[in-house]
């Protein structure tokens, strides 16, 4: 029997893979406990491994494994065609879709829909109007301590879900600019794709060596491994529905057993993050994000 | 097109209005907004007094309120907003929909814009924006191209204002939370980049290291100039490579491009700098004043003057210009 009521949510993949390493992947993803998958591009449009109707192909065989399929929209939208696409994206009704900006919230108004982790739900006015919009959940801003979790918590409709992210790195910036481009000295519009090249983004360390950021495309992450998975039972206490883990390369499938094990009673678990990025946790004990405190309980 | 100018204090406001400014924008001394800076910002009083100098003038004060109500405590972003209410500010500058809400319901005449932190990139966000809280304008963050942003305009009947000069924020305001990771202070939730509290300098040996909560951000050679260590400005390790991996230390300049941009109808053009000194907001609004008036004029003969740009030059961020996501080729 569970003891803690959570599910288990992996996010929308947020680096460039190989089509096939893709669907392999995602029949993983299939085979395991994890309650909602979330799929899409998020990050760049330009990513072309897969088409609208391979996500959906995707949906669909995850929705046949039993999984709640979320559609994510892309986080920050520039261009006409880019716009087009999202709105027939959100024309969709066989899924719900998680809305990356409020121009999807405007488009799924009326209707159940997830509102992202990028739509700054930091309070509980912002959080009733999403839900008056039609959101039946949210997924929690990332810098968030502990301390104002709870507190939002406490001021989010009822009928409402809270969504938090556990695992992964951490997605903590949007450009117009493509970083990984930048680095190989390529222009955006002609980037040859290099992100392809790097499973788990690219390690941006200080020039004394260490580890700072990550550049995944257009989006920076944390060069750290977001890791709260120690905090599943809390969460869960606290009132949050759905714990997300975030798409890696390695490490993921161990984070939802993980998550799926403590949920059935397991007491401790360790998780170990992708090879060489460290862990962190700091935004819980409101500091900086990029600290990791110890502290068993 | 507007011309508006940052004001962080009532000296600036001052400059700003006698260099040419159509209207300022201006914050309290707190977290509800964005440039929530130490020694900065307004009293009541000096607010009082500069809507007054303002408004004699027939000048607009715009209140910035654009932090994002942290849990638990809307009440201080609230009082933010009937303050400016109460001061008769000629729009207040919001970023967050839940305080929109709220601004809406208390104080239906109060005019609302979006501000650059909502995050509002393209005609369902503006127009979602306009539909809930009937938004009269929309600052658009900095990620456009010229294109992008003609298109966009053409697409609704809110008022589009744009960032003319100024420091340079390389990712999408309103979604960078790299700040608080390095230093658990954001725009977001704090109302500050790269806080100076963080900041520490460390020399040894002739090599200079400009550190933000001890992670090094820079590390300049005896003779180089040092920049503020605004973490998305520094040089950073990518496979061994070491550069600017984000940005160089650069302002945004769109002064060559005034014509296209009041062609295409953006309504009002933003100076960055409510932390920057009173000389700057004069000098640079200043520039900005006659090069406005001299692409109204005649647009087809403008030409920016490199009197105007090195007048700029002199107040750029690293003493570089760029005309940002404007021009395609930043990206």
């Amino acid at each position: 029997m569970e003891v803690n009521h959570y599910r288990i949510s992996l996010g929308p993949p947020l680096y460039y893979w190989p089509r096939q390493t893709v669907f392999d992947y995602y029949d993983q993803v299939a085979a395991s406990p994890v309650d909602i998958v979330y799929v899409g591009e998020t990050v760049c449009s330009r990513r072309h491994e897969l088409r609208n109707a391979d996500w959906l192909g995707l949906a669909d065989m995850l929705g046949a494994a039993g999984k709640q399929v979320v559609l994510s929209t892309q986080t920050l939208i520039e261009s006409q065609s880019e716009a087009t696409t999202l709105r027939r994206l959100c024309d969709r009704t066989d899924y719900m879709l998680e809305a990356g900006d409020l121009g999807a919230v405007r488009l799924l108004q009326g209707r159940p829909f997830v509102a992202g982790p990028h739509l700054n739900a930091y309070h509980g006015d912002t959080l009733r109007w999403l839900h008056g919009l039609g959101a039946k959940r949210f997924v929690a801003p990332l810098e968030m301590s502990r301390a104002d979790l709870a507190q939002l918590l406490l001021d989010k409709p009822d009928g409402m879900q809270a969504e938090v992210m556990v695992w992964g790195r951490m997605p903590l910036a949007f450009s117009s600019r493509c970083f990984t481009a930048r680095h190989y000295r390529l222009d955006k519009d002609h980037c040859e794709f290099r992100c392809i090249e790097h499973t788990d983004g690219l390690t941006m360390r200080t020039r004394d060596g260490e580890d700072f950021l990550a550049i995944n495309g257009i989006q920076t992450q944390s060069s750290h491994c977001l890791d709260l998975i120690a905090k599943a039972t809390e969460l869960a206490a606290m009132g949050v529905a759905v714990l997300r883990v975030s798409p890696h390369s390695s490490g993921t499938l161990e984070a939802i057993a993980a998550l799926h094990a403590l949920r059935n009673g397991a007491s401790h678990v360790d998780v170990v993050p992708p090879p060489d990025i460290p862990r962190c946790n700091g935004y819980w004990h409101a500091r900086p994000g990029i600290e990791l405190i110890e502290n068993p309980t | 097109m507007e011309l508006i100018a940052p004001a962080g204090s009532l000296a600036a406001l001052k400059a700003a209005l006698k260099s040419g400014a159509d209207a300022v924008y201006l914050g309290l001394k707190n977290a509800t907004n964005a440039r929530n800076f130490a020694g900065l910002n307004f009293s009541e009083a000096d607010i009082r007094s500069g809507v007054e100098l303002a408004h004699s003038q027939g000048k607009k004060v715009l209140f910035a309120i654009n932090t994002f109500p942290q849990a638990g405590r809307s009440a201080e972003w609230r009082a933010a907003v009937d303050a400016a209410a109460r001061l008769d500010a000629d729009a207040v500058i919001l970023a967050d929909p839940g305080l929109m809400a709220y601004a809406c319901d208390r104080h239906p005449d109060l005019r609302l814009h979006l501000s650059v932190q909502g995050s509002a990139t393209h005609v369902d966000a503006i127009e979602l924006m306009r539909e809930q809280f009937n938004i009269q304008r929309a600052v658009l963050p900095r990620v456009l191209t010229l294109t992008e942003i003609e298109k966009l305009i053409r697409q609704t009947t809110v008022e589009i204002e744009v960032f003319g000069f100024g420091s340079l924020c390389v990712m999408a305001e309103g979604r960078c939370l790299l700040s608080s990771f390095a230093t658990g202070d954001s725009p977001n939730n704090k109302g500050v980049c790269s806080p100076a509290h963080a900041v520490r300098w460390e020399e040894r040996e002739q090599i200079m290291d400009a550190r933000l909560n001890g992670i090094l951000i820079d590390r300049y050679a005896a003779g180089e100039s040092a920049s503020y260590p605004t973490l998305c400005k520094g040089r950073f390790d990518v496979e061994g490579d070491i550069d600017y991996v984000l940005e160089e230390p650069t302002s945004l300049n769109a002064v060559p491009m005034l014509p296209r941009l009041v062609e295409m109808g953006v309504a009002a053009l933003k100076v960055e700098g409510r932390q920057r000194s009173p000389r700057y907001v004069e000098e640079v609004i200043k520039v900005l004043r006659k090069a406005l008036d001299a692409a109204e004029a005649n647009p087809q003969r403008y030409a920016a003057k490199p009197e105007w740009l090195s007048a700029l030059a002199r107040h750029a961020e690293g003493t570089q210009v760029t005309q940002g996501a404007l021009e395609r080729s930043w990206k």
